[in-house]
């Protein structure tokens, strides 16, 4: 590259490597939205290997660095014969990291539905399924959303982890122009300032919608 | 061929047997108050007849089913049986209209025209039709427990089941919710009811029974037994909760 | 699979990985007591005087917690060394992770002191304690007791992330993996034989938190240290 300072070129490349920020963190919220939402329907399974196995998956993603995560599936994914561009080991392990979380969250909220309305419904002869559907999981869905929002926080931060492998997104458009240019402190600070500007939102978002659960009604 | 037959139930929660051997039968149409101590086993014999609790031996039939098959037959058995909670425990998610036609809907499909006629119906009923838009926190308590009712009713059971459904209440909300009852067992539901409200048990009530420590204490028809009890555990009762 | 797993030549690399663990721990343990008490002044400022220093606090706050660590340790890494401050890897790493958490712990805290019930703060007046003394007993001390299983699952994610630091050379854990995995090309091998050495480190750390919570606040706080999952705090 032949940045020489840093100017508005290369704030528009950091621009540019925010979208990948972003749909790396949409990758893993999606991603790990499925993973995530299959642990905590396991987790709250009434068969008590599968709550084990579920508990056991969320303690492990929750004890290992996300770089360590993100480390085996780089390695994990190239010793399985895939020579894939480093979007898919970043998005995997973004994956995995997210649904480690997002279950304990979404465990928290499916039990924190008052054990009465499982009663209710099992009484009006519904199936788990059914009691699922329609009673349980839109009550949970509306516990679920300050923390979920939160988390999503997290996980825009957290994609800055796969810089280390080489994957440019914001973190790593920021190395990249200050090797060119030498001015480390404006363009971290340029970067950290692209993070805010993404991250305080959802934050005060989350906050928001904490609230209005507590101060609302049950709706 | 009575409605509903307990033929010598247990029931322990661990180390506690809470049921030592409960016989009962109750009759198409008729009405059954159960009556006792705090901790007598009263909605624990309730809760036993739809299946919310497995019972450890003994026998019930309800309603036709047998209780003890598996989960398919315990949701057919569910679809006849109602019942209706001290806490109410409406879809607070749902409207009024909603909650009530969420079961018929999906457990019995009926199609949504129909599902609303009946919920209509069964809210005239317990008086609400007013309501059917509105949210269960929109509601008092009386009304809210209204709505509940009118969940149960619109499955069309054969059996009711109350368990203190007024105990959460107010006096005034206690007797809008109890004529809804007394208006139920006029028109031949069968019914059993844990109550606390002797003056109810022995209008409304065929039979009273009185459960102490696990056991069917005394049992008859509710004049005599609250005119005349015959042990000193229910004269004591009825003189207690008299005040 | 054709691959075949040798954990055995990682054997020969056992004093790189001790040395990292070690820096690991160091890091770590003068993370957590130097931001766990720049967490717990902030959070009493931040009450005690409000107005500027409460907006201060809480931008600091708001600033690092809405930002990545990664980013964070870039500006102390190579920024500072603009503004004539050089730093090592190691003291920024250090510098990096205490910055961090006494953000987090300073928000926690914070949660803690609001949860304080003024009753409780007239009946330390009625006993005629000082303010100081109402301000440390009264209200410090049980803010902390309160969230202290929240603080200690912050004080494990800061150890986790301190990995982090490994982008900025830091020989700590994560770095001794990258650099046997560079002598032996083992990559999956070394990285889950980290991996687990972070998780018993995880759970390790989590057992001495809790002997601490035990020690400090009785066995209640301790039992709930022992069981709390990160919180995710927006
Ligand atoms: N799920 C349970 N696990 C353990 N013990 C239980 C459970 N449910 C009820 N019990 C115990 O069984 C006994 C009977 O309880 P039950 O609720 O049937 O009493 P009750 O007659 O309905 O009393 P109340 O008038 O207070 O409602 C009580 O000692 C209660 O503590
Ligand atoms: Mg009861």
């Amino acid at each position: 590259m032949t940045l020489k300072t840093f100017g508005l070129d290369q704030f528009g490349f950091l621009l540019f490597s925010l979208q990948w920020t972003i749909l790396l963190t949409v990758i893993a919220l999606i991603g790990g939205g499925l993973l995530g939402f299959a642990v905590a329907l396991a987790r709250t399974s009434q068969l008590k290997p599968v709550r084990i196995a579920a508990a056991t998956y969320i303690q492990i993603i929750q004890g290992i660095p996300v770089l360590m995560i993100l480390f085996l599936s780089y390695y994990g994914l190239s010793l399985a014969g895939f020579e894939l561009p480093p979007l898919f080991a970043a998005g995997a392990s973004m994956t995995v990291y997210a649904s480690g979380y997002l279950a304990e969250i979404w465990r928290g909220s499916i039990q924190a539905v008052p054990k009465q309305q499982w009663e209710a419904s099992e009484s009006l002869a519904m199936t788990r399924l059914q009691q699922y559907r329609y009673v349980i999981l839109p009550q949970a869905m509306r516990i679920s959303l300050p923390p979920t929002v939160g988390f999503a926080v997290q996980v825009v931060k957290n994609t800055s982890i796969t810089s280390i492998i080489g994957f440019v997104e914001l973190a790593r458009a920021g190395q990249l122009i200050n090797n060119a240019t030498f001015q480390p402190f404006r363009v971290f600070l340029a970067v950290a300032a692209l993070y805010f500007v993404v991250c305080y939102p959802l934050s005060q978002l989350s906050r928001l919608l904490e609230r209005r659960l507590h101060a609302g009604s049950s709706r | 061929m009575p409605e509903v037959v307990v033929e010598n139930v247990h029931k322990s929660f661990g180390a506690l047997e809470v049921l030592k051997g409960v016989s009962l039968s109750v009759g198409r149409g008729e009405v059954f108050a159960l009556i006792g101590r705090s901790g007598s086993g009263k909605s624990t014999l309730l809760r036993c007849m739809n299946g919310l609790e497995k019972i450890n031996s003994g026998k019930i039939e309800i309603a036709g089913h047998a209780l003890g098959g598996d989960a398919k037959a315990l949701r057919k058995l569910r679809t006849d049986v109602g019942i209706v909670f001290q806490s109410y425990n409406l879809f607070p998610h749902l409207t009024v209209g909603e909650n009530i036609m969420l079961a018929p809907r999906i457990v019995k499909d009926v199609a949504k025209t129909k599902a609303r006629e009946v919920a209509r119906e069964v809210l005239h009923l317990v008086g609400l039709s007013e309501k059917f838009d509105s949210y269960p926190d929109q509601l008092s308590g009386g009304q809210q427990q209204r709505v509940a009712i009118a969940r149960s009713l619109a499955m069309r059971p054969k059996v009711m089941l109350f368990d203190e459904v007024t105990s959460a209440l107010d006096p005034e909300l206690t007797e809008e919710v109890l004529t809804v009852m007394e208006n139920l067992a006029r028109d031949g539901m069968t019914m059993i009811l844990v109550t606390h409200e002797m003056g109810f048990a022995r209008r409304v009530a065929t039979q009273t029974i009185f459960m102490h420590k696990g056991r069917i204490w005394e049992q008859g028809p509710s004049a005599a037994l609250f005119a005349d009890p015959e042990t000193p555990e229910l004269r004591q009762f009825v003189k207690s909760d008299v005040k | 699979m054709s691959y075949t797993f040798q954990f055995g030549v990682l054997a020969q690399y056992q004093d790189q990985i001790l040395s990292g663990i070690w820096l690991t721990i160091k890091i770590s343990v003068l993370s957590i007591i130097l931001g766990c008490a720049a967490g717990i002044g902030l959070a009493s400022v931040r009450s005690i005087w409000g107005g500027a220093v409460r907006f201060l606090v809480d931008a600091y706050v708001e600033i690092i917690r809405n930002t990545p660590f990664l980013v964070q340790l870039f500006i102390v890494y190579f920024g500072l060394p603009g503004l004539g401050l050089r730093v090592g890897a190691d003291t920024a790493a250090l510098i990096g992770m205490t910055i961090n958490l006494a953000a987090y712990s300073t928000e926690i805290i914070r949660a803690g002191i609001e949860a304080v019930h003024k009753s409780q703060i007239e009946a330390g007046e009625a006993l005629g304690f000082t303010r100081f003394q109402i301000y440390r007993h009264v209200i410090i001390v049980p803010a902390i007791a309160k969230v202290y299983p929240a603080l200690c699952s912050q004080f494990v994610l800061m150890m986790l992330a301190s990995s982090i630091c490994s982008a900025i050379s830091t020989q700590e854990l994560a770095a001794s993996a990258a650099f046997v995995e560079s002598q032996t090309y083992r990559s999956f091998e070394i990285y889950i034989a980290v991996t687990l050495i972070y998780l018993v480190l995880a759970l390790a750390l989590r057992a001495v938190l809790a002997v601490v919570g035990m020690w400090l606040f009785g066995r209640r706080v301790a039992r709930r240290t022992m069981t709390a999952l990160p919180e995710v705090q927006a």
